[in-house]
């Protein structure tokens, strides 16, 4: 376990350098951000952020209260009702954990709490698996939560921050997974730069979280009451609420947008908000990734490069919402796609971000052949090699040899 | 939501579409939804206070010389019914509304 550096009380704008985990890196960006409440609940690959946090706030560096409760229901139960009294809040789960928070999980999005809470992506069981993996996160890719996914353990510690004022937008008003993915992202170990506490502070402003729906004995109102059944307003009610909800969503792509340019502006570091374009301009064909995987599918995609090959990449930060524009502008450059994902999809027998990118194709008006490649299942490495494998397999694609069986990468490793 | 009665503080300048809130008093009684109501035969009632003291709801009333139902409140569940010693409750059906 690496040391954790004095995030509160730093006295110079200079920046600072650790050298730390994933884990640690979310916990950094956590305790800048200033959440009033913590609720955790240990779960593997998270468990270790939840000792970071719990050491900050036992050493007295970060002023929040952390709540020790019985499992992950009752911590989103608990933050809610946090949230709804105007507290920051933040958790982190992933996998069964998250599966056993999912009741209050699914109501967070529709009382627009905007809460922050870190997905350390895991495969879900069973088979018995602790290691990474991206099936928890796709499996709630419908719940209403905006997802983020991590490169770096740098952009874990800047996208927790980011990811407050992004949810606190008042016209975005929804809790953020910041996902990073288990075991690669959440122990690999790399020097981050932590901003100064003073900038944060200015870069988030202060929270106004329960503006639209409180407990607040100075303006009482029924929380969340039934909307009626058909017959009567109920449904209309509800559907406009839903609108609304689903408005926010769209909303978030330009707030997403905004914060990222920022953040750039502020701190000097520009992350790629929604969508992130490599060697794509002239590329024949182009992978498209998502999370910790894209740094040795660059690598590949330099390589094939070098060997004069046309290939690109397309790097998914944002994947709910959905950035359809931003995909459809990098999708309308190439001729050929391989899509890599780290988890499945059961109903279409490919990958989950394969099946969307195919969605998002019809909108460039253009047909042109795709493939599906799973790897990294249960924590297996994709490795530069299976890259170069998937590069090579997706150049090759054409019409009429096109399969819609999905190549599993690890399978003969 | 929709019924109305006393505004509890204004809410205008909050999005109608934003997240779900009640800011006016609704009862919300059960009386609007009872299948069934109790009927009282005062022959056969000795005010022992049985029914009062069993209904969940509270919504059995005592009066100088005998004992009522308050109807927006009663939600027609016959614990009343079953429970009197002398049968003089009986559960008759809500038709007609």
């Amino acid at each position: 376990m690496t040391a954790v550096t004095d995030v509160s009380r730093s006295a110079s704008n200079k920046p600072r350098f650790v050298v730390c985990e994933g884990n640690e890196a979310a916990a950094i960006g956590v305790g800048l951000a200033r959440p009033d409440v913590v609720a955790v609940y240990p779960i593997t690959p998270q468990s270790s952020l939840v000792e970071h946090l719990s050491q900050m706030i036992a050493d007295g560096r970060l002023r929040a209260d952390l709540m020790n409760v019985e499992g992950e229901h009752a911590v989103m139960c608990g933050l809610q009702g946090v949230a709804l009294a105007g507290g920051r809040t933040f958790t982190a789960t992933c996998g069964p954990g998250l599966a056993f928070m999912f009741e209050p999980y699914v109501r967070t999005p529709g009382l627009r709490l905007p809460m922050v809470a870190s997905l350390v992506t895991r495969d879900l069981l069973s088979p018995q698996c602790v290691w990474g993996g991206q099936q928890d996160a796709m499996v709630v890719r419908e719940a209403g939560w905006i997802q983020m996914y991590c490169e770096t353990v740098q952009e874990i510690l800047d996208t927790t921050v980011m990811a407050y004022k992004i949810a606190e937008h008042r016209d975005v008003m929804l809790p953020i997974n910041v996902c990073h993915d288990g075991n690669y992202l959440s122990f690999g170990v790399t020097r981050v730069e932590v901003p100064d506490q003073q900038e944060v502070d200015d870069f988030l402003g202060p929270p106004n979280i329960n503006w639209h729906i409180a407990l607040d004995p100075s303006r009482p109102m029924g929380v969340d009451p039934l909307t009626g059944g058909a017959g009567g307003a109920g449904p209309r009610n509800f559907v406009r609420y839903r609108k609304g909800q689903v408005r926010g969503m769209q909303n978030a792509l330009r707030v997403i947008r905004e914060v990222h340019a920022t953040w750039g502006e502020c701190f000097g570091r520009y992350h790629a908000p929604l969508v992130e374009e490599y060697r794509l301009d002239d590329a024949d064909a182009a992978l498209v990734t998502i999370g910790s995987m894209t740094g040795a599918a660059k690598d590949a995609v330099d390589l094939a490069r070098d060997q004069g090959e046309a290939v690109g990449l397309i790097k998914i930060k944002t994947f709910r919402p959905f950035p359809l524009q931003a995909i459809v502008a990098a999708l309308a450059k190439v001729k050929r796609i391989g899509v890599v994902d780290r988890s499945v999809s059961f109903g279409w027998n490919c990958g989950p971000v394969y099946q969307e990118i195919l969605g998002a194709l019809y909108h460039t008006g253009k047909s042109v052949p795709a493939i599906s490649f799973i790897g990294g299942l249960a924590g297996a490495d994709i490795t530069v090699e299976h890259f170069a494998r998937a590069i090579a397999l997706t150049r090759e694609l054409e019409w009429d040899r096109a399969s819609n069986e999905p190549v599993w990468l690890n399978e003969s490793d | 939501m929709q019924r109305q009665s006393r505004d509890h503080f204004d809410a205008s300048t909050i999005p109608d579409d934003l997240a779900p809130i009640a800011t006016v008093l609704s009862g919300m009684l059960p009386g609007d939804w009872r299948s069934m109501r109790p009927l009282i035969n005062r022959l056969k009632c000795v005010k022992c206070g049985l029914c009062w003291l069993y209904c969940p709801v509270q919504c059995v009333v005592e009066k100088p010389r005998w004992f009522e139902f308050d109807l927006a409140v009663c939600k027609g569940c016959g614990v009343c019914a079953q429970e009197c010693p002398h049968r003089a409750i009986r559960m008759i059906a809500e038709v007609g509304r």
